[in-house]
């Protein structure tokens, strides 16, 4: 909204004014919307969380001998690098909300970087497995191998997991390249921020799926088959 | 008299000049509303048309008309319209947009341009659900479950349904999201949440299980097409996936979904039987408190709709026994309309005639259903026509129903005009007689063993089939007449007036009617109780200049 808002006020029968909260220049209303979304995305890997969990409880073996055999040191840096992301977005959002609007675009820019860092490994990632032979619809993974059911589902679920959160890193990106231009074109400026707040929370959202995707997967197996859990 | 919201509108993008792009680009909540609607009973109609050529079908053993397959995917389109396009979007989306935030006095939803892209990705829905109808493979004949693992086998178009219902489910998550912040924010000064209409809690309650919801079968669908396309393996038994693991997974969406689309219809309920008892409501805490409580329950009953699937005993136990707590919440509401109509002034106009109906056809469809929430009876009963009648008797006779008398209540508020008594009663008594006759006798087929979803029968159930055929006819006449009669309403009615049902809730003090762009001229403060009546006549009173007090 370009010109100002005047929020209109109701007047109760002693005479009390009240100020009407409108739906423009709502900043709490855009927060609290945005939360709620927040809410439907933990739902959704909620519920492939608990796939996983079932099957995992069919397959404990399985599942420790197949996340023995993902790659810890790439998913590791790829941890740390979200991490850090996570800590340049907030920082961004700090920046705006004090006024450096250089030093919050500055921040964009360099949480943008990191999510490429991380696509581009968990690209390696993928392709190193696909050579190994494990991909969907590739290999070990047709009905036909011999592969055991529980790696199978593990592999399934690895694919399907970190590819919905991959696509949410690519729509993220694509997120904060629209909040560079709207900071632009100062449409998002220190005193009316709200899309950054609500991309930052949507960062964080990603993260933080991530911070559970992480040990599920590349953990339970770090102590070899052998070891415990 | 300042204008109303059919002359001027705000728009999403820019400043068009036509009627036309106005409406389409308008971000005004009556407007959408509006359109929802006329997209919406298009859609049904079309689904109430299949489901007529699936009874012209069943009228005589054998085939007549069509072959199964057609059969199957005729049951899959009336399903996929009535579920995912019609009913659950349904009151929300029409009655929801139009008539909550005049209710609880604001000038819009918190989010005008995300309500105006939500519809739009709701139409966008809509066309890829009914794009396969069109193409080779044809439309899919899963049924509206897209129960695994025949919906990862079959040749049909499954796919465009699965984007589909994913693409509808986004649109009810976000109206859910937008009416959530809406009730939260926008409340008029004063109102507080025990003095916001009994609607407006229906539209509450609804929305969280939009938002908790709608996810879980979202994702559901996306691993159902990844199985498909990809195949991932969790849903297919040839890599040690679990169909089963599919249904429950649909359930835990799909049974609060049930909830969602009545927990409005309810709403309708308590608004219209106080206005026509002249009464205040009979518990009005009590009523709003079930509402959030059917919610909650509501979640943890899916399972049995899994009573045959393949589940653990005692699981099958517990959700039978945390299944009849749903008709707790839900038979304290119905005691409290009755009790609201004792010794009230009690006027017969259609939407009192509705509400009065669906009294009798939901008390009908919710004690069946406590019948086939006991795991005995219900392995007998799973998959007759006893669960289909069961939930009709529910969903259009709840629902529906609800959501027609939600049409005649406050058609008066969104085109000013008032349409003719007469005939509307008439219409309401012949699709009430149609819809006993069509329904009840599946009931007793159903108990007989008559199967769902068969497009043949053995000769003995011949005769329930033909006494539904002649009640489908009766309905559908019905419903056709009342379309005629809001259509003549529409073109030709008496003007109305602001407030013609003598109602008290906000909507009904606007200075004009229709109401005006932004709705109330002055927002007002709240500091009365939803329902105030005495001696029969409302007790608030407002000068609608000023939007006060003046009782």
């Amino acid at each position: 909204m370009s010109h100002e808002y005047i929020p209109e006020i109701a007047t109760d029968r002693d005479g009390n004014k009240h100020e009407v909260q409108g739906w423009q220049d709502d900043f709490y209303g855009g927060k609290l919307g945005f939360w709620l979304f927040m809410f439907t995305e933990v739902l959704m890997f909620g519920a492939m969380f608990m796939v996983l969990a079932y099957y995992n409880t069919l397959h404990p073996e399985a599942f420790i001998e197949a996340s023995a055999s993902l790659n810890r040191l790439l998913g590791g840096i790829n941890t740390v690098i979200l991490l850090v992301s996570a800590l340049t977005m907030g920082l961004s959002l700090l920046k705006m909300r004090v006024g450096d609007v250089k030093g919050a675009k500055l921040m964009i820019w360099a949480t943008i970087l990191l999510a490429i860092a991380f696509l581009v490994i968990k690209g390696f990632e993928w392709r190193a497995e696909y050579n190994h032979g494990i991909f969907l619809m590739h290999g070990e993974m047709l009905p036909e191998s011999g592969m055991a059911f529980g790696k199978k589902l593990f592999f399934g679920m690895y694919f399907t997991m970190t590819g919905i959160h991959g696509f949410h890193i690519i729509i993220g990106i694509g997120l904060m390249i629209w909040l560079l231009k709207r900071i632009n074109a100062g449409k998002v400026t220190p005193a009316h921020h709200i899309l950054h707040w609500n991309i930052a929370l949507y960062w964080d959202i990603v993260h933080l799926i991530w911070v559970f995707v992480f040990p599920y997967y590349y953990m339970i197996g770090a102590g070899g088959v052998a070891g415990g859990h | 008299m300042s204008k109303s919201y059919f002359d001027e509108t705000h728009t999403a993008i820019g400043h068009p000049k036509s009627t036309f792009m106005q409406w389409m680009l308008t971000v005004d909540h009556k407007r959408i509303g509006l359109m929802y609607a006329a997209v919406m009973f298009t859609f049904f109609f079309v689904a109430v048309a299949t489901a007529f050529l699936m009874r012209l079908e069943l009228f005589a053993p054998g085939a007549q008309f069509i072959d199964g397959d057609t059969f199957n995917q005729a049951f899959t389109l009336h399903g996929v319209i009535m579920i995912f396009l019609f009913i659950v979007p349904g009151v929300p989306a029409v009655l929801g947009n139009i008539v909550m935030p005049l209710m609880i006095g604001a000038k819009d939803v918190s989010f005008p341009r995300l309500n105006w892209f939500t519809f739009w990705l709701y139409i966008l829905g809509c066309i890829v659900a009914l794009a396969s109808l069109f193409t080779d493979a044809g439309f899919a004949d899963t049924g509206w479950t897209f129960y695994a693992p025949y919906s990862l086998t079959t040749s049909t178009n499954v796919i465009f349904t699965l984007v589909a219902a994913f693409i509808l489910g986004m649109a009810s998550i976000l109206t859910g999201l937008n009416f959530l912040v809406t009730i939260h924010r926008l409340r008029a000064p004063g109102m507080t949440f025990f003095k916001m209409p009994l609607f407006v809690w229906g539209i509450y309650a609804t929305a969280w299980i939009q938002l908790l919801a709608t996810p879980v079968v979202g994702i559901t669908l996306i691993l159902a097409i990844l199985e498909k396309y990809f195949g991932i393996g969790i849903f297919d038994p040839a890599k040690g996936g679990d169909p089963v693991l599919f249904e429950h997974l649909f359930w835990i969406y799909s049974h609060p979904a049930v909830y969602l689309m009545i927990l409005p219809a309810f709403g309708i309920m308590s608004e219209i039987i106080p206005t026509f008892s002249r009464r205040e409501i009979f518990g009005y805490r009590t009523i709003a408190l079930s509402s959030a409580s059917i919610a909650g329950i509501g979640y943890l009953v899916w399972g049995h709709h899994l009573y045959t699937s393949g589940m653990a005993d005692t699981a099958k136990v517990i959700f039978s026994f945390l299944t009849f707590f749903v008709a707790i919440p839900t038979g304290i509401k119905f005691y409290d309309w009755v009790a609201t109509m004792y010794k009230g002034k009690i006027i017969l106009s259609t939407p009192m005639l509705w509400a009065l109906g669906t009294i009798i056809t939901f008390t009908i469809g919710g004690l069946t259903g406590v019948t086939i929430a006991m795991i005995g009876v219900d392995i007998h009963l799973q998959d007759t026509y006893y669960t289909v009648a069961h939930f009709h008797y529910a969903m259009l006779g709840g629902v529906v129903f609800l959501f027609f008398a939600g049409l005649h209540y406050w058609f008066p508020l969104v085109s000013g005009k008032m349409y003719n008594e007469t005939h509307a009663k008439i219409a309401f008594y012949l699709q009430f007689v149609g819809f006993n006759l069509l329904w009840f006798p599946m009931f007793i087929a159903g108990y007989y063993g008559m199967p769902r979803r068969y497009f043949d029968y053995l000769p003995e159930f011949q005769i329930y089939h033909q006494v539904s055929f002649f009640g489908a006819v009766i309905f559908i006449t019905g419903l056709i007449y009342m379309f005629v009669v809001f259509f003549k309403g529409w073109r030709n009615g008496k003007p109305s007036g602001t407030n013609p049902w003598n109602a008290t809730t906000l909507e009904w003090h606007m200075p004009s009617s229709p109401p005006p762009l932004e709705n109330h001229s002055k927002v007002p403060y709240v500091d009365f109780n939803p329902y105030e009546y005495h001696h029969g006549e409302p007790v608030v009173k407002f000068d609608y200049e000023t939007m006060k007090r003046i009782d």
